[in-house]
C-alpha cells in the first residue's frame, strides 16, 4: 500500500471512467490508452515486468489503435444527437454498481485469508521463453491458430463486399 | 216354500238347461258374422239374423215346453248350470244360467216378438242403405237381451244389461248423421247409465254381503233364503236393513233402464231411432228388462216382509217394494199426462210405454212377481203391434210423424187400421175381450187390497182413464177425419202388415192366461196348480172391480171421441183440449219441464264442474308444467350464464394472462445486446452472491 | 487491507467501471471499450495474486495473463470489425437501434 500504489491507481480508475463517460469516442479511446499505461504501470509495480511490457505493446500499442481506426471508419467522431448514454443507463449503472459491491465484499470478508508473500517470484525472460516453448508450447500453437483465425476473420468481416457500394 | 199342491223344488240340469247358453250366443255369433260381411250383402244378412233369432225361438220353446211339463207333473222347475269364471284369491266369479218359468216365459216373449219385428225391418229398412248394419246391431242387441234373462249371475246379468245398454245406444243413433239422433243416443246412454251406477253398487254390496255372485246355487245363492237371513240380519242406516238397501240400489239400476221418472227423460227422445227399433227395444224388451230384473231379484226385495216368497198379498210389504210402488204409480201417471198433449206418434207412444212401465213396477210392488210379468208379457204384444203399426203409418205417409198432418187413413191402409184399433183397446184396457184389460185388472187388484194405502190405486184408475183418453185422442187424429197430409198414403207391404196380424191375434188371445177363473200364469210362474173355476166370475169383488175399470175406461173413450172426434181438426188449428185450458196444455205439451230442469241443475252443474276442472287443468296442472318448465329453462339460462361468465371466462381470463405473459417475458427478447449482458451481469451476481454467502457461514 | 487485497480492490473497481461502459454506452465501440477494461482487470488480478500468492510453479500466473492479452487482442480484432461491417449495413452504431435479432 505503497504511494506508488495508490497514485497508480488513482490513474488507471480515472482513466477508465474518463473512458466510459466521455462524450467524444476519440476522447474515450484516448482515455482507455492513459489506463491501459497505468495498468501496464502496475504490472511492473507487481514485478511481472514481462506482463507489463506485453501490455504496452499489444494493448496501447495494437488495440488502443485499432480502437480508434475503427472510431474514425465509423464516423464515431461525430457527436451523437439524442445522448451517449441508453435510455434505461440507469439500471446498467446500478447493475455495475451491484457487480462491485459483490466482488468488494468478497475481497473484504476474505482479507484475512487472503496470502502474502513477500518475495516476487523470480521469473526471467529466458524462463519464459523456454515455457512458452517447452512447456507452454501447446497453448503457443492454440493461441497462434487462434490469432491466425481473428486475422482472417476480421478481414473477411471488415472487407467490402463484391459490388457493395460504400 | 209352496203353497199350493205340494210342488217339490226339481234341481237337477236337464240336456235342455245345458244348452240354455245357445239361446243368446247363437245371435250373437250371428251378429259376429253380419259385421264381417260387406254392406251390400242385405239378403245374407237378413237372413243370417232372422234365422238365428228363429233357432233362439225354437229352442226357448223346447225350453218352456220343458217346464210346463215339469209344472204339469208337480215339479216347480229351477235348473241352473253355474261355472267358475276366475279364480280372485279366496273368493271365486262365477257365472251361470238359470232356466225357470219366469226366464221361461220370458225367452219365449222375447225370441217370438224379436222375430216378429226382424221380418218386419226387412220391409221397413229396405230402402236404408245401411241395412246390414242395422241386422247386425239387431242381432247382438237380441242376444244381449236374452243373456240378462237366462243369467244367473249377477255379474254376467250386469254384463248382458251393459251390452244391451251399448246396442240401444247403437240403434237409437242409427241415423248417426242426424244431430238429434246422436244427441238421444248419448242420453238414452247416460240416463240409464245413471241407474247402472246404482246398480253396480247394489250388485257389489250383494257380493260383498253374501260372498257369491249367484242368484241360485243350490241353497248357496245370494237370494235364496240363507243368504237372505244373512241380509236382513245387517243394517245399513236410515233404519233399513242390507237386504232392503240393496234391492233399492238394484230397483235404482231397473228405473234407468225402465224409464221411471225421474231417469225416464231419454226414452221419449229415443222415438228417434227407426221404428222397429223403437219396437223392439222400446216396447217390448230392453224396457222390459228393468221390470224383469224386479222380478228376477223379488226375493230380496220382499224379504223381511211376511209376504211369501211368491208374493201373496197379505201380511205386511216391505220398504223396497213400497218405493217401487208409489215410483211406479207416479210414473203413470205423470207420463199418462204427458203423453195427452204430444203431436208426434211415436211420442204419444213413447210416453204411454214409461206410463205402463209404471203400471207393472205398482204391479210388481203390490201384487208380485206374477201381476207385474202378466202385465209386462201383454204390454209387449200390444206395445210392438202399437209402434209397428205406426211404423207402417209413417211409411204410408212417407216419412210423416205430425199426427195433425195425417187423417182418414183407416181408408188408405185398412189392415194397419185394424191392428191397430185392436193395440189401441188392448192397452186402453177394453174390458173382458182383450189382453191388457185383463193385466191391467191384476194390478188394479192388487192395488185396492195394498194395506199401506190406497192412494196407488186411485192414481192408477186415474192413468187408466188417460191412457184411454190419449189413444182415443191419436187415433182420431190419425185414422179419422180427413186427410191433411201432402201426397197420397198407401198401405204397407205385407212383409210389414203380416206381423201385424200374428201381434194382434195374441192381443187378444193372451188374455185367456190370466182371468181370475183360469190364472194359469199366475200358477205357472208361483209354482202351483191351476184350477178352472168359472165360478170366479160370480164373485161380487170381480164385479165392482170390472165396474170400476170399465167405467174409467169408458170415460176416458168418451172423451176422447167427443173432443176429438165429431170436430174433425184441421191440421195448424190449436188442440181442442188446448182451448180449453190453454196453460195446462202448454205445460204438458213441454213434457212438465223435466228436461229442462235436469239443463238448469244437473247439466249447469255438469258443465260448471267441467270449466273448473278445466281451469284447473289449464291453471293448476298447467301451471305447474309451465312452472317446471320455467324452471328448467331458468336453470338453463343460470347454466349458460354460469358456463359463459366463469368457466368460459376463466379460462379466457386464464389464456389472456398467459398470453400477455407471454408477451411480458417475450420482452426480453428485445434483440439488444445491452440487455443480454446486463442479464447475465445480474445472474453472475446472484450467484457470486449465494457462493459467497454460503462459503462464509 | 493488505496489498493484495488492495490490488484486488482496484481490480474490482476498473471492472465494475468498465461493466458499466458496457451496458450503458449507445456506441458499440464504446461497449468493446469497456470489454477491453474488463478483461485488463481481471488480467490485473491474476498478476496480483501471482506476485502475492504461494508460487510452487513460479512462471504460471505470468502464463495465464499473457495468454489473457493474446487473446484479448484477438477479440477485439474480430469484434471491432464486426462493428465495421454492421455499421457499413446500418450506417449507425448505435445499440439502441440495433434490434432486428428481438422476438
Amino acid at each position: 500500500m505503497t504511494i506508488v500504489f495508490w497514485i497508480l491507481s488513482f490513474l488507471t480508475v480515472l482513466g477508465g471512467l474518463a473512458a466510459v463517460t466521455l462524450r467524444n469516442t476519440v476522447h474515450c479511446a484516448l482515455a482507455v490508452a492513459v489506463a491501459f499505461a497505468g495498468l501496464a504501470l502496475l504490472y511492473l509495480q507487481l514485478d511481472a515486468q514481462f506482463a507489463g511490457f506485453a501490455q504496452i505493446l499489444i494493448y496501447i500499442g495494437a488495440v488502443a489503435i485499432l480502437v480508434v481506426f475503427a472510431i474514425l471508419l465509423t464516423r464515431g467522431s461525430d457527436t451523437p444527437t439524442d445522448g451517449i448514454f441508453s435510455r434505461t443507463w440507469f439500471a446498467g449503472t446500478a447493475i455495475a454498481a451491484a457487480v462491485f459491491a459483490v466482488l468488494g465484499w468478497a475481497v473484504i470478508q476474505s482479507v484475512h485469508a487472503l496470502p502474502h508473500e513477500t518475495a516476487a517470484p523470480a521469473v526471467t525472460v529466458n524462463q519464459i521463453g523456454n515455457a512458452l516453448l517447452g512447456r507452454y508450447v501447446l497453448p503457443l500453437e492454440i493461441v497462434a491458430l487462434l490469432l491466425t483465425a481473428a486475422l482472417v476473420g476480421a478481414v473477411m468481416v471488415a472487407m467490402h463486399e463484391k459490388g457493395e457500394s460504400k | 216354500m209352496q203353497e199350493g199342491m205340494g210342488f217339490t223344488q226339481q234341481l237337477t240340469a236337464s240336456s235342455i238347461a245345458q244348452v240354455l247358453w245357445l239361446i243368446p250366443a247363437v245371435p250373437m255369433v250371428a251378429s259376429g258374422v253380419i259385421a264381417l260381411l260387406k254392406q251390400p250383402r242385405r239378403k245374407l244378412a237378413s237372413a243370417l239374423a232372422i234365422g238365428s233369432l228363429g233357432f233362439s225361438l225354437l229352442l226357448a220353446l223346447f225350453a218352456f215346453g220343458h217346464v210346463v211339463a215339469g209344472w204339469s207333473q208337480g215339479f216347480s222347475v229351477r235348473e241352473t248350470v253355474n261355472f267358475t269364471w276366475m279364480q280372485m284369491g279366496t273368493g271365486t266369479v262365477d257365472l251361470g244360467w238359470v232356466l225357470d218359468p219366469l226366464s221361461a216365459v220370458m225367452l219365449v216373449m222375447v225370441t217370438f216378438v224379436g222375430l216378429l219385428i226382424f221380418i218386419y225391418s226387412t220391409g221397413y229398412m229396405a230402402h236404408d242403405e245401411n241395412y246390414t248394419r242395422f241386422f247386425c246391431f239387431l242381432s247382438l242387441f237380441a242376444g244381449a237381451m236374452l243373456g240378462v234373462v237366462i243369467s244367473n249371475s249377477l255379474l254376467l246379468l250386469f254384463m248382458c244389461w251393459e251390452l244391451v245398454g251399448l246396442t240401444s245406444y247403437l240403434l237409437i243413433g242409427f241415423w248417426y248423421q242426424k244431430p238429434s239422433a246422436a244427441a238421444a243416443a248419448k242420453k238414452a246412454f247416460l240416463t240409464t247409465r245413471v241407474g247402472d251406477i246404482f246398480f253396480l253398487l247394489g250388485i257389489v254390496w250383494l257380493f260383498a254381503q253374501t260372498g257369491t255372485l249367484l242368484l241360485y246355487n243350490n241353497g248357496a245363492g245370494s237370494i235364496e233364503p240363507d243368504a237372505l237371513i244373512g241380509l236382513l240380519a245387517a243394517h245399513a242406516g236410515w233404519g233399513l236393513s242390507a237386504a232392503g238397501a240393496i234391492a233399492l240400489l238394484i230397483f235404482a239400476g231397473a228405473a234407468g233402464k225402465s224409464g221411471q221418472f225421474p231417469l225416464h227423460v231419454w226414452l221419449p227422445d229415443a222415438m228417434e231411432g227407426p221404428t222397429p227399433v223403437s219396437a223392439l227395444i222400446h216396447a217390448a224388451t230392453m224396457v222390459a228388462a228393468g221390470v224383469y230384473l224386479v222380478a228376477r231379484v223379488y226375493p230380496l226385495m220382499a224379504a223381511g216382509g211376511t209376504l211369501s216368497q211368491a208374493g201373496e198379498v197379505a201380511g205386511s210389504t216391505t220398504a223396497a217394494l213400497t218405493v217401487v210402488t208409489w215410483v211406479g204409480a207416479g210414473t203413470a201417471v205423470f207420463a199418462a199426462l204427458i203423453a195427452v198433449a204430444q203431436n208426434d206418434i211415436k211420442r204419444i207412444l213413447a210416453y204411454s210405454t214409461v206410463s205402463q212401465l209404471g203400471y207393472m213396477m205398482a204391479g210388481l210392488g203390490m201384487g208380485g212377481v206374477a201381476v207385474g210379468m202378466f202385465h209386462l208379457i201383454t204390454h209387449a204384444f200390444f206395445k210392438a203391434l202399437l209402434f209397428m203399426g205406426a211404423g207402417s203409418v209413417i211409411h204410408g205417409c212417407h216419412e210423416e210423424q205430425d199426427i195433425r198432418r195425417m187423417g182418414g187413413l183407416r181408408k188408405e191402409m185398412p189392415v194397419t187400421f185394424a191392428t191397430y184399433a185392436i193395440g189401441m183397446l188392448a192397452l186402453s184396457g177394453f174390458p173382458l175381450l182383450f189382453s191388457g184389460f185383463w193385466s191391467k185388472d191384476a194390478i188394479l187388484e192388487s192395488a185396492l187390497h195394498w194395506h199401506p194405502s190406497s192412494g196407488p190405486f186411485y192414481l192408477l184408475a186415474f192413468g187408466a182413464m188417460l191412457t184411454a183418453f190419449y189413444m182415443t185422442r191419436q187415433v182420431c187424429y190419425v185414422f179419422f177425419g180427413k186427410y191433411r197430409g201432402h201426397g197420397h198414403a198407401h198401405e204397407s207391404p205385407r212383409v210389414m202388415t203380416m206381423p201385424l196380424a200374428i201381434l194382434a191375434f195374441f192381443a187378444i188371445a193372451l188374455g185367456i192366461l190370466g182371468t181370475p177363473a183360469w190364472p194359469w200364469f199366475r200358477a205357472f210362474l208361483e209354482g202351483h196348480a191351476a184350477a178352472l173355476e168359472m165360478g170366479k166370475f160370480g164373485e161380487p169383488e170381480f164385479w165392482s172391480l170390472l165396474a170400476i175399470s170399465a167405467t174409467v175406461v169408458f170415460l176416458g173413450l168418451f172423451l176422447g171421441w167427443w173432443l176429438y172426434d165429431s170436430k174433425s181438426p184441421q191440421a195448424e188449428e190449436p188442440d181442442a183440449l188446448e182451448k180449453v185450458a190453454p196453460p195446462v196444455w202448454g205445460w204438458l205439451r213441454d213434457r212438465l219441464y223435466v228436461d229442462e230442469f235436469y239443463v238448469v241443475t244437473v247439466i249447469a252443474f255438469y258443465a260448471w264442474w267441467a270449466r273448473v276442472a278445466d281451469w284447473l287443468d289449464r291453471r293448476v296442472w298447467g301451471g305447474a308444467v309451465a312452472a317446471v318448465t320455467g324452471a328448467f329453462r331458468a336453470l338453463a339460462h343460470f347454466d349458460r350464464f354460469f358456463d359463459t361468465q366463469f368457466v368460459d371466462g376463466t379460462f379466457d381470463k386464464g389464456c389472456e394472462e398467459l398470453y400477455s405473459g407471454g408477451g411480458l417475458l417475450a420482452r426480453v427478447q428485445n434483440g439488444r445486446v445491452q440487455t443480454y449482458l446486463r442479464l447475465l451481469a445480474v445472474a453472475v451476481v446472484m450467484l457470486a452472491a449465494i457462493l459467497i454467502w454460503s462459503s462464509a457461514r | 487491507m493488505t496489498a493484495l487485497g488492495g490490488y484486488l480492490l482496484v481490480a474490482a473497481l476498473v471492472f465494475a467501471i468498465g461493466l458499466g461502459g458496457a451496458l450503458t454506452r449507445r456506441n458499440a465501440i464504446l461497449v468493446l471499450i469497456g470489454i477491453e477494461l474488463m478483461l485488463n482487470a481481471a488480467n490485473l488480478n491474476l498478476i496480483a495474486f501471482w506476485r502475492y500468492g504461494p508460487h510452487p510453479e513460479a512462471l504460471t500466473g505470468m502464463m495465464f495473463a499473457v495468454f489473457s492479452i493474446a487473446v484479448a487482442a484477438a477479440e477485439a480484432a474480430v469484434g471491432l470489425g464486426l462493428v465495421i461491417s454492421i455499421y457499413r449495413h446500418t450506417r449507425t452504431t448505435d445499440l439502441d437501434e440495433m434490434n432486428r435479432m428481438k422476438g
